[in-house]
């Protein structure tokens, strides 16, 4: 554990470990319990791998009821709970605590039912993202967030932090296709949201449960949002001499009203490095790559290609190849795919996932380079264009301590960076652990402390998740030890107001 | 504690005064009426309250980037401007908001941006584009303490912390007092093409229909008008055929259109497709849909109702041998805007009865005021979900200031 820290766990918690699982495997006794250390073993990290910490114990239950009854007891025994899904989470989101009881819901695997006439698929939680899809295919529908991990990654999961994937410029994100949970508040309490309706009566809290990294509720079943597959799709690869040109290029084909299906962006160094992996056939010798992919019949699919085409000319690509052949488009696809892999070959990387409005991209690129220069690191630019959604991979070695912190400090800088550019610290990763103590440069006191007061309204005493989010220096902090929110209130000498894109010396 | 505060209307110009006002209401236990420019002031119960509260001297878009697809609106600016601020880039809000405010005699365009987010109110395009709600990129509010609060941003994707913007679409006011929006704009599709099928049963158009929206084709309107109700609308078509009426509507390039308008005849085949409305006038029917053109000549109950599409015309036929309604089912039959005869519950005791069975939920968007005053207008929440309600109004307007009993009687 580097510079993350964590508030103290509860000592008479883990004393009881052993009475703990014992209740729990009467009160729930089809559940898979781990508690050896060996098999706690295997959750003590998620996909944020620089971090880990061993559980209380891990349960797998297999209905929702079993998830009722372990939250009901751990509830009224004050046990904390971490839920988990696939482990995927790139922020630490399901990060055990010492303390904390792992609820994971990979064993909840059942697609429940494919409603092709209402176009709805109905899912339990653990099934992952591309098996909706599977199961949907052979009617010709498809679910359509699709994070790069999305043949690991858990619809839970991409609930919990609302994911988003390279297709979501067209057709949104995780909480644009949800219409209906099934949740277990802490308490216990089984609630039902929506269903095979496109509105929920009163307040709507889809998008209130999704994206709040499993600290309001356990997602147990979800009602998504089936489309019918497009008669064809086809991309185009094209080459600049400078990242402002490829910048431009994709806000002038949005202007131009053509919203593509994706618009991926390389920088010379991930072409480079995917290219070397997977041979997909991109350009070597550019200093960007886009690729643009657009979908519909043979003839609409010529239309826009061709218009792109034109509209790209303005910006003096160095390169332009449309993919001719299903072949060559999954090749494309499969380096843009391979990136993450591809780079972690070659070096640990710490990946970053702030958003900046789209104007400012060549401005952001130039000083993401600027300052991991300055910390003396290579960095690779891998993203979702359209939205501004970027990716920055600083290649650092995982190892080495003093670059552990440092690369932390490095990552900081460039979310300070977005954030002073009009953007935000997270597009579809989420706060987890990883970016918690950067929630004060994006919001006031107030922005958080009505956020915290919604996470007390449905978790009064916060087991559920805890020490993510919030910053932990501060309000989060106070909480942990205690403080009621009506004594917090009367505290005001904690005001951390980090003086906003300063940077740091580095160590 | 008694109220010092000045009743009557307030229209704050600037969010500080806005948080300055709620705080005052705060202190001395003042209810605020809360609204836009009053458009829907006649939908959910009468509010009752001595001050009101309007967001309609908060004016203005301070950003508008047509080539990030965003635009940032105070909420006090008129739907029709903004309308026509993206018009001149050939831009849209996707969701096509539904003019309510026309049925209940007010202008075109008139409602306010932050009622039309405020009320999550979705035309048509919903069942491609989304609902108002997924279009909110961020928000800046005064909540029930008088605190001025954000959430979200002005970019396309942001997982920052809880999604409390996209939470306070559809709390009509009750919530938060929003001061500014940050939405998501489209392209607006130059060429528009509605395919008609007349004289379906209901059951057999929503199989259509649910055909329809199963084709690659992107279908951005799945409409079905009772008899009754198309012989309403201008299109002399379409009054005059003296049948019911079932519209499939794609919007995209020239060609483009034209091609799916054509392939979507095909697939409908056994439908008896029998007409194709050209752009002019798709544009002009739709837009009679949009506004509840065909709601307006009468004064009868009109109810909003969800349901499963699959399951609606089942529901309309059972509720029919208890009363008469006039039907109109869009999104594919998903949602139902029902005219029912003037009873004196509107049809409530029937409508919710009926849905009990078929799942979905009915709100009441006009009757007379001893009707609205006498019944449940939001369909009455099942107890889990009462009870998360009560407590997320407790996490943002503790003391019950803002819009009280306006959805929920007792909250």
């Amino acid at each position: 554990m580097s510079t993350v820290t964590f508030p103290d766990p509860d000592r008479a918690v883990i004393a009881r470990r052993n009475d703990i699982v014992k209740q729990l495997k009467r009160l729930v006794p089809e559940a898979v319990m781990i508690a050896d250390e060996e098999g706690r073993r295997t959750f003590e990290s998620d996909a944020l791998t620089a971090y880990h910490c061993l559980p209380l114990a891990v349960v797998l239950p297999g209905t929702t009821e079993e998830v009722s009854a372990i939250l009901r007891f751990c509830n009224e025994n004050h046990i904390k709970v971490v839920p988990r899904g696939a482990g995927t989470s790139l922020c630490g989101g399901a990060l055990p605590l010492e303390d904390a009881l792992v609820v994971c819901l990979s064993r909840m695997r059942k697609v429940l039912a494919i409603d092709t006439a209402n176009r709805v698929a109905r899912v339990e939680a653990g099934v992952t993202n591309i098996a909706i899809t599977e199961a949907a295919s052979k009617d010709g529908f498809f679910y359509a967030p699709d994070p790069s991990s999305q043949i690991a990654c858990t619809v839970g999961g991409n609930i919990a932090t609302n994911s988003g994937g390279a297709h979501c410029l067209k057709y949104g994100v995780t909480v644009n296709n949800v219409l209906g949970l099934r949740m277990v508040m802490m308490d216990g309490e089984i609630v039902d949201l929506g269903g095979t309706y496109l509105d929920a009566p009163g307040y709507d809290f889809l998008p209130l449960i999704t994206g709040s990294e499993g600290q309001l509720a356990i997602v147990t079943e979800a009602t998504v949002r089936l489309l019918k597959a497009p008669e064809g799709s086809r991309p185009i690869l094209l080459g600049f001499d400078s990242t402002e040109a490829a910048a431009s290029c994709v806000a002038a084909i949005i202007a131009g009203g053509i919203i593509p299906v994706a618009i991926e962006f390389m920088d010379r160094p991930a072409i480079h490095v995917c290219e070397h992996f997977v041979s997909a056939g991109y350009p070597l010798d550019v200093e960007a790559l886009l690729i643009v992919e657009v979908e519909g019949s043979q003839d609409e699919i010529e239309y826009l290609l061709e218009k792109i085409e034109d509209i790209a000319r303005d910006f003096l690509p160095s390169y332009s190849r449309r993919s001719m052949s299903a072949e060559e488009s999954a090749l494309i696809w499969k380096g843009r795919k391979a990136a993450f892999g591809a780079i972690g070959q070659l070096s640990d990387y710490y990946c970053m996932d702030g958003v900046i409005p789209l104007s400012k991209l060549p401005k952001a690129l130039d000083e993401i380079g600027w300052i991991c220069r300055k910390y003396r690191f290579d960095v690779a630019n891998i993203f979702h264009a359209g939205d501004g959604n970027l990716h920055p991979l600083i290649l650092y070695n995982a190892n080495d301590s003093v670059q552990l912190e440092r690369v932390e400090l490095c990552g900081e800088e460039i979310l300070k960076l977005c954030i002073a550019l009009g953007g935000c610290l997270t597009g579809e990763h989420g706060v987890g652990i990883e970016k918690r103590e950067l929630m004060y440069e994006q919001y006031t006191d107030e922005d958080i402390d009505q956020q915290v007061r919604v996470k007390e309204a449905l978790d009064p005493a916060w087991l559920l998740n805890p020490g993510k989010v919030f910053p932990i220096e501060g309000r989060d902090a106070r909480k942990m030890r205690g403080l009621e929110l009506h004594q917090l209130e009367e505290l005001q000498e904690f005001e951390p107001q980090p003086e906003l894109a300063e940077g740091h010396d580095v160590p | 504690m008694t109220g010092h505060m000045r009743l009557g209307f307030h229209a704050p110009e600037t969010e500080e005064e806005l948080a300055h006002l709620v705080a005052e209401a705060v202190d001395t236990r003042t209810p605020l009426e809360v609204m836009g420019r009053g458009t829907k002031r006649e939908i959910g119960h009468p509010v009752g309250s001595g001050a009101v509260v309007s967001t309609e001297a908060m004016v203005g878009v301070p950003v508008y980037e047509p080539t990030e697809l965003v635009m940032v609106a105070k909420t006090g600016t008129p739907l029709a401007q903004i309308e026509a601020q993206l018009a001149e880039n050939d831009q849209e809000l996707p969701f096509e908001p539904v003019d309510l405010g026309q049925l209940l005699g007010y202008a075109p365009g008139e409602a306010t941006i932050g009622g039309v987010v405020a009320t999550n109110i979705s035309g048509s395009r919903r069942i491609l584009k989304g609902a108002a709600r997924d279009h909110v990129l961020g928000m800046r509010a005064v909540n029930g303490r008088g605190e001025v609060i954000k959430s979200g941003g002005r970019v396309m994707k942001n997982v920052t912390g809880y999604d409390l913007g996209r939470t306070l679409a559809g709390s009509w006011g009750t919530l938060a007092i929003m001061t500014e929006v940050a939405l998501k704009v489209l392209p607006a599709h130059r060429e528009v093409r509605t395919v008609i099928c007349f004289g379906l049963t209901d059951q057999t158009a929503i199989e259509a229909l649910c055909i329809a929206m199963g084709t690659p084709y992107e279908v951005s309107g799945g409409l079905h008008l009772h008899a009754a109700i198309a012989e309403r609308f201008s299109n002399e078509d379409i009054a005059g055929a003296g049948a019911a009426v079932t519209a499939i509507r794609v919007e995209n390039a020239p060609a483009s259109a034209r091609y799916r308008a054509n392939s979507l005849k095909q697939a409908l085949l056994a439908y008896g497709p029998a007409l194709e409305l050209d752009t002019e006038r798709s544009r002009a029917f739709w837009g009679e849909v949009r506004s509840l053109k065909m709601f307006q000549s009468t004064p009868n109950p009109l109810w909003r109702v969800s349901t499963t599409p699959s399951a609606a015309a089942k529901l309309v036929g059972n509720l029919s041998r208890k009363m008469r309604v006039n039907a109109a089912y869009d999104w594919s039959g998903g949602m139902i805007w029902m005219e029912t005869p003037a009873l004196t519950d509107g049809g409530a005791v029937d409508i919710r009865r009926t849905l009990a069975e078929f799942g979905g939920h009915a709100t009441l968007i006009r009757a007379e005021n001893a009707t609205r005053s006498g019944i449940d207008v939001f369909q009455p929440l099942d107890p889990p979900i009462a009870s998360l309600t009560a407590k997320l109004k407790h996490a943002f307007d503790p003391l019950g200031i803002l819009n009280p009993g306006r959805m929920y009687r007792d909250m």
